[in-house]
């Protein structure tokens, strides 16, 4: 690992002042996706900007009919909380599968979804619930939040400051892990909510997705027979030594029916 | 450069880092508790596991200025001073669960924080999911499942003393 400075700002407007003063600067929560690449020198920041001195971005609290869970939220924070438990059980299943239990009493929700990794959990809840992602500059709904693989409408220097969940009808998640890595192959996030049936994909493509064929059949008919003869597209899907794109296409059909399953 | 401040089995150092040094390498090469070790160093394999602030955490995934002002357990915390074992030290002697032994302290790491978590008992199959991030690549996961099952009878006061491993 590359030498840097180290920062540990007491509020938002500290953190984002050293952030914007130092393009090379880089937050860190948990820290651990972070600090893996740092020691491949995949990353050369002059400076890591530490968040977890940081009040603001604490706490996790019901507001009417959301769930506004802050950036610094650790993995098992959520999955144990009695109100995530009671709003959207399905968020706190998949914050219990995260990783290991070491990982999950570091990693933050901030810091996964502001990473957006294909393979991670949480950007299919953040999605498929229609989350919307409060920064210190602006709210992003989450139709607009992820864009492509590791890349997010977060702009240099802007901190993800809290995530606000809706609270849906019903919610599940499934997914496929690679049996050495433990990462997502294929994952699948179902809710149904006040403004629609929502589906979101997550591990099959290099970006979190959304299911419109399926969004269409749950809405007419809400069960797992209703996604079964839908087939994804293998187009722009992930291939590799683990699995084809076709592979994954097939596990998305799979998954979905199995989220409905959760969902009950 | 920058100082870190922080409590290790009871005992306050102050030590001079680096930005990028890593916890498991402050505990290692400045204060010489060797017992935590390196395996994989990308957060896989589990040998480094530590107690911060109560929680097991892989110490080669965290820097060790983000330990400042915490409360770190490590292998050599768990014994007492005259030399009596942990239960769990205790129960992976009893039951064999250490072949190589290169992953023992951060199973023992691992599982002590699992069974503290889990007052209500642990089934075979919660100890082997809790284990996920601990690699034993002798691959001796039964006996250390076993001594883990164990352990959590005397450390939650079902059993005054270990069970004895079967002849």
């Amino acid at each position: 690992m590359y030498d840097f400075a180290y920062h540990k700002p007491t509020s938002v407007a500290d953190a984002v002042k050293i952030l914007s003063a130092d393009p090379d600067a880089r937050p860190i929560s948990g820290g651990q996706t972070l600090l893996p690449a740092l020691k491949h020198r995949l990353n050369k920041p002059t400076a890591v900007v530490d968040l977890s001195g940081i009040a603001e971005l604490k706490g996790i609290r019901r507001d009417g009919d959301k769930l506004i869970i802050g950036a610094l939220a650790k993995h098992h924070e959520v999955a144990e909380n009695a109100e995530v438990k009671a709003a959207i059980p399905a968020l706190a299943q998949m914050a219990g599968t995260i990783g290991d239990t070491q990982v999950r009493n570091r990693g933050t929700i901030g810091g996964s979804v502001s990473n957006n990794d294909p393979a991670a959990d949480y950007p299919a809840a953040v999605l498929g619930l229609g989350a919307t992602v409060v920064t210190d500059k602006r709210r992003i709904a989450a139709d607009d939040f992820f864009q492509g693989m590791f890349t997010t409408a977060l702009e240099p220097g802007e901190l993800l400051v809290a995530i606000e969940f809706p609270i849906p009808e019903k919610a599940g998640y499934a997914k496929m892990r690679n049996p050495a890595s433990r990462y997502v192959m294929a994952g699948a996030f179902v809710a149904k909510t006040k403004s629609g049936v929502r589906v979101a994909i997550n591990g099959a493509g290099p970006c979190v997705f959304r299911q419109a064929d399926m969004e269409k059949a749950l809405t007419a008919n809400w069960s797992p027979d209703a996604v079964a003869g839908i087939q994804q597209s293998a187009d722009g899907l992930n291939g590799d030594i683990h699995g084809s794109a076709e592979y994954r296409a097939h596990l998305v059909t799979v998954m979905a029916k199995r989220a409905l399953a959760n969902a009950g | 450069m920058p100082q870190v401040t922080l409590t290790v089995n009871g005992t306050s150092h102050t030590v001079e880092v680096e930005g990028r040094t890593l916890l498991v390498e402050l505990l290692r090469e400045n204060l010489r508790l060797t017992g935590t070790h390196i395996g994989c160093d990308t957060s896989q394999c589990g040998a480094c596991v530590v107690h911060v602030n109560g929680d097991s955490v892989k110490s080669c995934t965290m820097l060790a200025l983000q330990a400042d002002g915490a409360e770190v357990t490590t292998i050599e915390g768990l014994a007492k001073p005259d030399g009596t074992l942990h239960p769990m030290q205790e129960a992976f002697r009893e039951y064999h669960a250490l072949q190589c032994g290169f992953c023992t302290p951060g199973m023992v790491m691992s599982a002590i924080d699992l069974v503290q978590k889990h007052p209500q008992g642990l089934s075979e199959k919660e100890i082997r999911e809790g284990l996920e991030g601990n690699l034993c690549r002798c691959t001796g996961y039964h006996n250390i499942v076993k001594a883990i099952a164990a352990a959590q009878e005397v450390m939650h006061g079902r059993r005054a003393e270990l069970a004895p491993a079967a002849e």
